[in-house]
């Protein structure tokens, strides 16, 4: 039986479970004088039967299919022949990729041999047995979780409790499974960065003036040692989102102050929605916006007054990444004006202040730690932001103070680092994990700053 | 026991809502005449004239939703903030029209000072929250001018005792009596010379309402205040006259004693006696 139609039959089973359940309770319950003397409502028995019916088997089905390739294989290669089981471990794993594939159908690698075909069949064989005991296991425990709840429903039986620490322990599931996602990650990008620092002393990583990432594929390669210093691609990272936090910042504001303080209800009607579209370009977008249009801009522009400006500028993805995050900027101080509560701007108009002295002395200074933790979050987004940068501020690693040459940020240099390769234990690698654990922590220290300076911000009217 | 029709608002006819009692004074502070207010098609405020005397608290009551704070935030026109807001007819201060053309609320709105329901310090330290009107208006020359009018306005508040070891800490820290002062303190600083109160006391403790009602005594030597408030034993208290609101219509208006010993209207007549409101 195909795991699918095992999946749709469990299913039904479970909801013959529920049913099964409710009734139970509701016979039960004839005796004792009626549905109000059960511990719980009817339904609660039901959903009882119905989880401990469907859960375990779940359980066991999905333990199943995960170690059940492992198994087959080991069993399949234990009865190969002496001479193929003496074979070097990565030529045992390509012939068992081999062996998947004929069961599968697809193309081998070699001419098909009887050993070849015999392994094949057995392969396929234990496939099936596999699948058959499966599906008589779990419809088994299925049935079985069914029954065993049916026959303990009793009036005193207290269902409801029961239910509900069983949808608690999914809840605590579900949350975990960020969470370990979230260890998972950082583990394996820290064990790779550390890799990465047995090739590369950590000092010169994070202080090395110098990035040109090109290792000697052959040991008697010339003039290509590789320089892992990380301090010209951070700068870079540094650059860009400043200009970028140039434009977006002093835009966004405003326009939040606008838009919360000035305009009548129409043009808000209006402008929110179309700025909420710029928040939806794809980052892609504004990448060739940037690559085609604001940097040809500013390079001609930049002639005219005799500058000499390459044609990937740090200025132009600056720019275009500003462009980008206004709207994150604007509306979220657009919210954080608006929970400034009216009473401050009636008492500052209450003692005569114009519009103006009232928001410039009372309704900005109550928002402002709200909109630094805006800020501050924007910033990380400029920071993790790559597309943009890829297309308009170049690959070159330039340590320099001067917005309009070539720059690089760090997640290009993880993309290019990553792209095209296969084998991740070369120390060019290796080093996108190092840049990626540097940049996670930068930004993790930035959300943890912005997020504790909200709240402060919080607090304070209530 | 009063003709039972008469106990049902909406039954009252036109004609026998007309204002009862004297809405003139001599030598008025503020004069207020046939003033109509609209929020969009619906009218909150129906033909109400009204004298405001120097020296005087005057209290508004009646039931909820029946203008009084409306009719009060016209004063010192802070419906101007309400964009549905259309206020009709004449408010007069020294001879102006505050409704007129070329009217620039800021000056007024110095002259005629509020109070808010809700104590609202913004939240800067104490002293900047009493300092801050004199700033704007630039009141003061020095810095230690600026010392003088604050401490002046906190003691007559009736707060600089409490307060005047910690002007450098914030005003949203002071407990909700405070804070109320700490607003009067601030409103004063600006040197007004009309009051606005809308329930200054509503959010206080009995033990803080006192104290600002004693404060509300000893301002009005100087000023004229108009307060709002739900509690008759309040208004019957701190004020000299009384006008009485219902659904938009100014009933009645006269001396505090004789409004509560001996109203005129019958609709007045019921709300004191507690039949409705
Ligand atoms: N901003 C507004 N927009 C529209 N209608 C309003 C607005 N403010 C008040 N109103 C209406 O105007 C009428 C008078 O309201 P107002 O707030 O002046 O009553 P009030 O006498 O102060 O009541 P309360 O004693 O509850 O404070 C009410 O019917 C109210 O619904
Ligand atoms: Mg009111």
């Amino acid at each position: 039986m195909s795991p699918y139609s095992l999946m749709i039959l469990l299913l039904c089973l479970s909801s013959a479970a529920y049913y099964l359940g409710k009734k139970k309770a509701f016979a039960v319950s004839a005796d004792v004088g009626g549905a109000r003397q059960l511990h719980s409502r009817p339904t609660y028995y039901g959903a009882l039967a119905a989880r401990w019916c469907g859960i375990p088997a779940l359980i066991l089905f999905a333990g199943w299919l995960g170690l059940e390739d492992h198994i087959i294989t080991g069993m399949v290669v234990s009865e190969l022949p002496e001479t193929l089981q003496n074979l070097p471990a990565d030529r045992i794993n390509l012939l068992v990729n081999d062996i998947q594939n004929m069961v599968t159908g697809n193309i081998v690698s070699r001419e098909v041999d009887d050993v070849m075909r015999a392994a094949a069949d057995h392969y396929r064989h234990l496939q099936n047995i596999s699948s058959a005991a499966l599906a008589v296991l779990v419809l088994a425990v299925g049935i079985g979780g069914m029954l065993w709840v049916r026959s303990r429903i009793v009036p005193s039986l207290r269902a409801r409790n029961h239910v509900e620490r069983i949808i608690r322990y999914l809840l605590i599931f579900c949350s975990t499974i960020a969470i370990f996602t979230t260890i998972g990650i950082v583990l394996s990008v820290l064990y790779e960065a550390i890799r990465f620092f047995h090739a590369v002393p950590v000092t010169e990583f994070l202080f090395g003036l110098k990035w040109s990432p090109q290792m000697a594929i052959r040991a008697d390669q010339v003039g290509s040692s590789g320089a892992f210093g990380a301090i010209p691609v951070f700068a870079g990272t540094a650059m860009i989102s400043a200009i970028a936090m140039l434009v977006a910042v002093p835009i966004g504001l405003m326009s939040a102050i606008y838009m919360s303080e000035y305009a009548d209800r129409r043009f808000r009607d209006a402008a929110k929605p179309l700025m909420e579209i710029l928040a939806g370009i794809p980052t892609v977008v504004y990448g060739f916006f940037a690559a085609l249009i604001v940097a040809p801009f500013i390079r001609d522009a930049g002639t005219t007054i005799g500058l000499d400006v390459s044609s990937e500028s740090a200025l132009a993805a600056g720019l275009v990444m500003g462009i980008m995050i206004i709207p994150f900027v604007s509306s979220l101080s657009d919210d954080i004006i608006n929970a400034v509560p009216q009473a401050l701007r009636d008492g500052a108009y209450g003692l005569g202040a114009t519009q103006s002295e009232t928001i410039k002395q009372v309704v900005l200074p109550a928002a402002l730690p709200g909109i630094v933790g805006g800020v501050l979050l924007a910033i990380s987004r400029a920071i993790g932001e790559t597309m943009i940068v890829v297309m308009a501020a170049g690959l070159a690693a330039n340590l320099t103070a001067n917005p309009l040459a070539t720059m690089t940020t760090v997640t290009v240099q993880i993309v290019t680092l990553l792209v095209g390769d296969q084998e991740f234990d070369s120390p060019k690698t290796l080093a996108a994990f190092a840049l990626g654990l540097v940049l996670f922590i930068v930004t993790l220290l930035l959300n943890v700053i912005a997020l504790h300076v909200v709240r402060k911000y919080r607090e304070q009217y209530e | 026991m009063a003709d039972p029709t008469h106990s049902d608002p909406k039954l009252i006819s036109r004609e026998k809502r007309k204002t009862v009692g004297d809405i003139t004074v001599d030598n008025p502070r503020m004069t207020c005449r046939n003033v109509n207010v609209y929020y969009g098609e619906k009218q909150a405020i129906r033909n109400v004239s009204l004298d405001i005397a120097r020296n005087e608290v005057i209290a508004m009551i009646g039931p909820s939703g029946c203008g009084k704070s409306t009719f009060i935030r016209c004063l010192n026109r802070m419906n101007d903030t309400i964009e549905s807001c259309r206020v009709e007819g004449e408010i007069i201060i020294d001879d102006v029209n505050i409704y007129g053309r070329d009217i620039d609320v800021v000056p007024l709105r110095a002259q005629v000072g509020m109070v808010f329901q809700k104590p609202n310090p913004f939240p800067k330290s104490i002293y900047e929250n009493v300092a801050y009107g004199p700033k704007i208006h630039g009141l003061s020359q020095s810095r230690a001018e600026l010392d003088e009018i604050v401490e002046t306005s906190l003691k007559k508040a009736g707060l600089w005792e409490e307060v005047k070891d910690q002007l450098e800490h914030p005003g949203t820290g002071l407990s909700g009596g405070q804070q109320q002062r700490l607003c009067i303190a601030r409103t004063i600083a600006v040197s007004p010379e009309v009051i606005l109160m809308d329930e200054p006391c509503s959010a206080l403790d009995p033990i803080a309402t006192a104290r600002i009602e004693d404060l509300i005594d000893e301002l009005r030597e100087q000023y004229s205040i108009v307060i709002v408030t739900h509690s008759m034993q309040q208004a019957s208290r701190v004020s000299q006259r009384t006008a009485y609101f219902h659904l938009g219509d100014l009933i009645e208006v006269g001396k505090t004693t004789d409004i509560f010993t001996r109203p005129k209207h019958q609709l007045t007549e019921d709300y004191i006696t507690g039949r409705f409101g």
